[in-house]
């Protein structure tokens, strides 16, 4: 009987549709917050310690900060959007997306981050890529996208403030976002990259390689903003206060996260 | 490992197959039985998504679907919900780009249907439904569950059409192979390797799959 296997097959097909098929707002699924990528292990650990403490639960997607942007024009369900650079937020606001101006959160720092062993020699002036560059040492250098990533943006200031921006060019490898740049930097595939701190502070690259603070007067200040979108409902405002709450902070400041009063 | 997004591809592959069996059977009949004017055209559109890349796909579909097109507003004040960045928009997306897995390999298992068989049934006075049942289906049957399992295969590793139209939200669009992306960026090679493997063991299985019953298209007559 060759249809009985048709007949198998399609039902499980249709089975497998019944799998978790009601729909999101029936689930009453847990808020969408859109994070910028140097917050990828900080805001976990916060998330996980809001979870602990009000057994409430958020959703987290991690990206560039104006991928995010473009994504809540075009409507992407978000309640709240931790922002790279504040500039991001201003535009949203003024265009009546965001509830209100937000508040900041910290301010972000670059690192030049090379993997261990590497002949590159990470310093706050980006002296030793300047040289290693005049020698023609430097083949692949990562940095994220200067088009929509905050962190991207700035690396490009600081290559420009020293001069280094035109010669490179041939080396730049692009991540999508600051993270992705991050995981090319410290492939073994590139002398290095430039990134955000935060991320050289995690856990998860402990280990993987050495990086200097770069001098913060060679670009302008990464003032990250944050704020509730148009939608949030009483899940996304908890989480809001909870992020500017002293133990969200605490967490903020491991990874390496300040506020300028702070 | 990521269970979430592996359940949401198998949901998007299980909806994309349950929407494309009746089209692959229907429309694959129709283009193995029926001679006409300008067919070759139309089975060069059939075609036209396996060579298009997917971000151009993704990019018309955000052009077309967006909030701020015609069907994007239509969709919205229907529904209430918008097509870009939901699970609907997945769907809608997985559909097309599907459409020659689903209907070329059922084409063929039409085809290999000799032309006196398909005369003796309707001589019989069997309806062309009844005809479809009893006669067509038990011998094209592998080429359609070719199709079916392509597709499903397929879709489960979508990437690019997937990562312009849905973005990455957790339990709505971030499908197993966005979850894989993700998961490397965040330096969880673990997790990265699990569902790696996940796809690869559902790859070959489909590959497995596939070529078995392409063998079986055509010889139960012989």
């Amino acid at each position: 009987m060759p249809l009985r296997l048709g007949r198998r097959f399609l039902l499980a097909a249709v089975s497998s549709l019944t799998l978790g098929a009601a729909p999101a707002w029936a689930r009453g699924d847990a808020p969408l917050v859109a994070a910028a990528s140097d917050l990828q292990f900080a805001v976990e650990d916060i998330a996980a310690a809001f979870e602990a403490k009000t057994g409430m639960r958020v959703r987290l997607a991690t990206g560039s900060t104006g991928n995010f942007a473009r994504q809540i024009r075009e409507g992407a369900p978000f309640e709240i959007f931790m922002a790279a650079d504040e500039q991001f937020i201003a535009d949203l606001y003024a265009d009546g997306f965001t509830r209100d101006a937000g508040d900041m959160y910290a301010i972000g720092r670059l690192v030049i981050m090379v993997p261990h062993g590497a002949d590159l020699a990470p310093d706050a002036e980006l002296d030793h890529l300047a040289e290693m560059l005049a020698a023609g040492q430097i083949t692949h250098f990562a940095i994220a996208n200067p088009d929509h990533a905050p962190y991207g943006m700035r690396a490009r200031e600081a290559l420009q403030a020293r001069g280094l921006w035109e010669a490179l060019q041939p080396a730049l490898v692009q991540g999508e976002n600051v993270s992705q740049a991050a995981a090319f930097a410290l492939s073994g595939n590139a002398e290095g990259g430039i990134v955000a701190w935060s991320l050289a502070l995690a856990p998860q690259l402990a280990g993987r390689g050495d990086y200097a603070l770069i001098d913060a007067e060679l670009h302008s200040p990464l003032r990250q903003r944050m704020a509730l979108l148009k939608n949030a409902g009483p899940v996304a405002e908890a989480f809001y206060a909870y992020l500017m709450a002293p133990t969200a902070r605490e967490i903020m400041a491991r990874y390496g996260f300040a506020l300028p009063e702070e | 490992m990521d269970w979430t997004a592996l359940e949401l591809s198998l949901r998007l592959a299980g909806w994309t197959v349950a929407i494309l069996l009746p089209v692959s059977i229907l429309f694959g009949r129709f283009l193995a039985f029926r001679q006409f004017r300008g067919k070759a055209v139309v089975e060069a559109l059939v075609m036209l998504p396996l060579v298009l890349p997917p971000t151009v796909l993704g990019f018309y579909l955000l052009v077309t679907f967006g909030r701020n097109s015609p069907i994007g507003q239509l969709w919205q004040d229907l529904f209430g919900s918008q097509l870009v960045f939901s699970f609907t928009g997945l769907v809608i997306a997985s559909v097309i780009f599907n459409l020659p897995f689903a209907i070329q390999p059922a084409q063929r298992g039409f085809q290999a249907i000799p032309a006196e068989l398909r005369e003796a049934a309707s001589c019989c006075g069997m309806s062309p439904l009844r005809a479809l049942w009893k006669v067509e289906l038990p011998l094209a049957w592998p080429g359609v569950v070719t199709a079916m399992v392509l597709t499903f295969a397929h879709t489960l590793g979508e990437f690019g059409i997937v990562l312009m139209v849905g973005g990455s939200i957790p339990g709505e669009t971030r499908t197993i192979a966005i979850s894989i992306y993700d998961r490397v960026q965040a330096f969880d090679t673990d997790s990265a390797a699990i569902m790696s493997a996940v796809l690869v063991a559902i790859s070959v299985s489909t590959i497995a799959v596939t070529f078995a019953l392409s063998a079986r298209i055509g010889k139960r007559l012989s």
